[in-house]
C-alpha cells in the first residue's frame, strides 16, 4: 500500500449506517417497550454517531472519523432546527385552509353576526405597514448613509449606540410610545392607523439602518475613489455609484424589515385598536391588522366559536403567505439586480 | 499663501476647468488637430505627508514636467503611492491623513484654503492599481461616467463622440465597439484597465496620475498600456508609480527614485533626473544599487 492510498468507506456507508441504526434503534425501543417517534430519532442519531465514528476510525483514521462525526452533528442540528418551522407551517396550513374563502378575503366583519371576513384587516395590514415603511425607509436609509459615508465622529458613534438600543426595544413599548405621543396631541383614547405606523417605524428604523449599513459597507472603497478621481462630488458619488452598486442588497434589507414588522400585534392593540369595518384612511378612525384580527377572533369568539377560531387560523396563514411572498420577491430582486463586486 | 493668492488660484482653477469643458465638447477632428496641446506642470515644494502621527513622506520637492512621463520608483512602503495620491488630493480622503508643504499646478496652490478638492480632481485624473470599472454601468456609461457624474448636461451626440474618442484614445474602441452596452466588468483585466484609462481621459484632465496601472496585468496587456502611455503624453502630463524597472526605463522620460532609510522612517526623494541618466549613471549610490537590483 502506498503512502497516499488510505482506506475509504464505501459510498453507501453514510446512508447505510443511518438506515441500519434506525432499524437497530427501533428494535431496541420495541424490546424495551418505550417506542415513540421522538425517541427513535434521538437514538438513531446516537447509534449512527457511534457506529460511523468507530467504523471510520478503524478504516480511514481519526481525522476523517472526526470529520464524519461533525458532519453528522451539523446535519442533525439542521434537522432539529427545521422541525419547529415545518411543524408550524404545516399546522397553520392545516387549520387555516378551512377558514379561507372568497368571503374571508373580500368581506369585512361589519354587519355579520359571527361571520364575515378579514378584508378590513387585510387592508389595515397593507396600509399600516405601507405607511410604516414610508416613514422608516427614508429615515433609515439616510441614517445608514450618514453612518457609512460621513459619520466617524462622536455623533456617528452615538447613533450606532442608540440604534443598538432601539433594536432591543420590546414592541409593546414602541406601541405605548406612539400612544403617549398622540395622546399628548389629540387627548387620551385616540386610535388611528397612523399611530400604529409610527409605533412600527420605531421597530423598523433600526432594522433598516442595520441592514442598509452592512450592505453599504460592502461597496468597495476603490469604486468611491474612482468616482472622486473623476472630479465627482461626494453626494453624487453616493447617489450614482454607491447606492446603485448596493441596490439589490438594500431592497432585500428593506423587504426583510417589512416582513419583520408586518406581523406585530402588541403595539397595534394599543394604537390602532380593534374594528369591524374597512378603513383605508390611516388618519381617521380605528384600523386593524391581520395579527390583531387573529388575536381578537381567538380572544373574543362570536356565537359560533369554531368559525371564529377558523378565521383566526386563516388570518395567521394569510400573514405567513404575505411574508413568504415578500421574501420571494426580495430574492428575485436580489438575483436580478445584484452586482458582482470584488 | 495669502488670501489674494488663494483667490487667484481659485479663479485660474475655475478657468482651467472651463477650458477642459470646452475642449470636451469639440469634435474628434479638432481634438486630433489639437494633439500635442500643452499640458500643465505639477510642482511640489517640501511636501510632508502624514497618516495621523506617522510621517509617510518627508520633504519631497520635485517637478512633474508637462507632456512628459515621470516614473516614481522605489521599494514597497517608501511612500510613492501616498505621494502620488497627494497630487490630486486623494490622500486626504484617508481618515487622519494630512499634508504639509506646497503643491502647485502651473503655479496655483492646489491646497489653497479656497480651492475645492473636487475641482482639483477634475484637472488631475487618476488610474488605479487594479482596474475598477463601475460594476453597475455599461462600457459606454463607464466612459461617460465623468460626464454623467458631473452636473453639466451633455447632449447625446456629444457624449457619443467623447466616448468614442476616449475609447480610441485608450486603444479599446475596436475591441468594445460592438458591446458598448455590456457591463464594464465583462471585459478582461487588461481591457478593464484601458477602460479605466478611457474613463479618466474622457473628462480631459491636465494631468494623469497612474498608480502601478499594470501590476494586475499580463505582459501583453502591460505592453499595450505602455504604448498607450507613450501616446497620451502628447496631451497630458503623466506621473506613474511602478515597481517594474523595465517599465520605468521603457515608458518614462524622467525617473524619480524614492527610498526610506529603514522601516518606520518616512520615505524621501533620493534622486530625480532623465530616465536614461538614472538607469545608467545615477548620482547616488542608493539609486545605483536599486536600479541594478542589488537591494530593495
Amino acid at each position: 500500500m502506498s503512502t497516499l492510498d488510505g482506506g475509504v468507506l464505501p459510498d453507501w456507508s453514510s446512508y447505510g449506517v443511518v438506515a441500519a441504526s434506525g432499524v437497530l434503534a427501533a428494535a431496541l425501543l420495541l424490546a424495551a417497550g418505550i417506542f415513540s417517534v421522538a425517541l427513535l430519532l434521538v437514538l438513531t442519531v446516537f447509534v449512527t454517531a457511534v457506529v460511523t465514528y468507530t467504523w471510520s476510525r478503524r478504516i480511514e483514521g481519526p481525522r476523517r472519523a472526526k470529520d464524519r462525526l461533525v458532519t453528522l452533528m451539523i446535519v442533525a442540528a439542521f434537522g432539529l432546527a427545521l422541525i419547529p418551522l415545518l411543524s408550524l407551517v404545516f399546522e397553520v396550513a392545516k387549520r387555516g385552509i378551512p377558514g379561507l374563502s372568497l368571503e374571508f378575503l373580500t368581506e369585512s366583519a361589519r354587519g355579520h353576526i359571527g361571520g364575515g371576513g378579514a378584508a378590513h384587516a387585510l387592508v389595515g395590514t397593507l396600509v399600516i405597514t405601507g405607511a410604516a415603511a414610508l416613514i422608516s425607509i427614508p429615515v433609515g436609509l439616510m441614517a445608514a448613509i450618514y453612518l457609512t459615508e460621513y459619520g466617524g465622529g462622536r455623533l456617528g458613534r452615538a447613533l450606532t449606540f442608540f440604534v443598538d438600543v432601539m433594536t432591543g426595544i420590546p414592541s409593546i413599548v414602541a406601541g405605548l410610545f406612539a400612544y403617549a405621543l398622540f395622546a399628548l396631541i389629540f387627548g387620551p383614547g385616540i386610535r388611528l392607523g397612523v399611530m400604529g405606523s409610527v409605533a412600527l417605524s420605531v421597530l423598523m428604523i433600526p432594522i433598516v439602518i442595520r441592514t442598509s449599513e452592512e450592505v453599504l459597507k460592502i461597496v468597495p472603497n476603490h469604486l468611491r475613489e474612482a468616482s472622486y478621481a473623476l472630479g465627482t462630488p461626494k453626494w453624487r458619488t453616493i447617489v450614482k455609484v454607491v447606492l446603485p452598486t448596493a441596490f439589490a442588497g438594500l431592497i432585500t434589507g428593506m423587504m426583510i424589515a417589512v416582513a419583520r414588522i408586518i406581523g406585530e400585534t402588541a403595539p397595534l392593540l394599543v394604537t390602532t385598536g380593534v374594528v369591524d369595518s374597512i378603513n383605508s384612511n390611516p388618519f381617521s378612525g380605528r384600523m386593524q391588522n391581520l395579527a390583531v384580527y387573529a388575536y381578537s377572533e381567538y380572544r373574543t369568539p362570536g356565537v359560533f366559536k369554531q368559525a371564529s377560531y377558523d378565521r383566526a387560523w386563516a388570518a395567521a396563514l394569510t400573514l405567513i403567505v404575505i411574508v413568504m411572498v415578500l421574501n420571494l420577491v426580495a430574492r428575485l430582486i436580489y438575483r436580478r439586480y445584484r452586482t458582482e463586486i470584488r | 499663501m495669502g488670501a489674494a493668492g488663494a483667490t487667484r488660484a481659485e479663479t485660474e482653477l475655475g478657468k482651467a476647468e472651463m477650458n477642459a469643458a470646452t475642449t470636451g465638447t469639440q469634435s474628434p477632428e479638432s481634438v486630433a488637430a489639437a494633439q500635442g496641446r500643452p499640458a500643465k506642470t505639477l510642482e511640489t515644494r517640501s511636501v510632508n505627508l502624514y497618516y495621523g502621527d506617522f510621517q509617510a513622506v518627508e520633504n519631497v520637492s520635485m517637478t512633474v514636467e508637462p507632456n512628459k512621463v515621470t516614473a516614481l520608483i522605489g521599494s514597497s512602503g517608501c511612500g510613492k503611492t501616498t505621494f502620488l495620491r497627494s497630487l490630486n488630493r486623494m490622500h486626504e480622503l484617508t481618515a487622519g491623513a494630512s499634508v504639509d508643504g506646497e503643491i502647485t499646478l502651473d503655479g496655483q496652490d492646489i491646497y489653497g484654503s479656497r480651492v475645492d478638492p473636487v475641482q482639483v480632481r477634475r484637472l488631475v485624473g487618476m488610474v488605479f492599481q487594479s482596474p475598477n470599472p463601475f460594476p453597475t454601468m455599461s462600457v459606454y456609461d463607464n466612459v461617460a461616467a465623468g460626464l454623467n457624474l458631473n452636473a453639466g448636461r451633455v447632449k447625446k451626440s456629444e457624449k457619443d463622440e467623447i466616448v468614442e474618442r476616449s475609447l480610441r484614445g485608450a486603444h479599446l474602441w475596436n475591441e468594445v465597439k460592438d458591446r458598448l452596452d455590456k457591463p464594464g466588468s465583462s471585459l478582461s483585466g487588461g481591457q478593464q484597465q484601458r477602460l479605466c484609462i478611457a474613463r479618466a481621459i474622457a473628462v480631459e484632465p491636465e494631468v494623469l496620475l497612474m498608480d502601478e496601472p499594470c501590476s494586475a496585468l499580463d505582459p501583453v496587456a502591460t505592453l499595450a498600456i505602455e504604448d498607450l502611455i507613450g501616446e497620451l503624453k502628447s496631451k497630458f502630463t503623466i506621473a506613474i508609480v511602478t515597481h517594474n524597472m523595465q517599465q520605468a526605463s521603457r515608458a518614462s522620460d524622467i525617473t524619480a527614485f524614492f527610498n526610506l532609510e529603514e522601516t518606520g522612517k518616512p520615505g524621501r526623494l533620493v534622486e530625480i533626473g532623465a530616465t536614461e541618466k538614472i538607469f545608467t549613471s545615477p548620482a547616488q549610490q542608493a539609486t545605483e544599487d536599486y536600479v541594478s537590483g542589488r537591494f530593495g
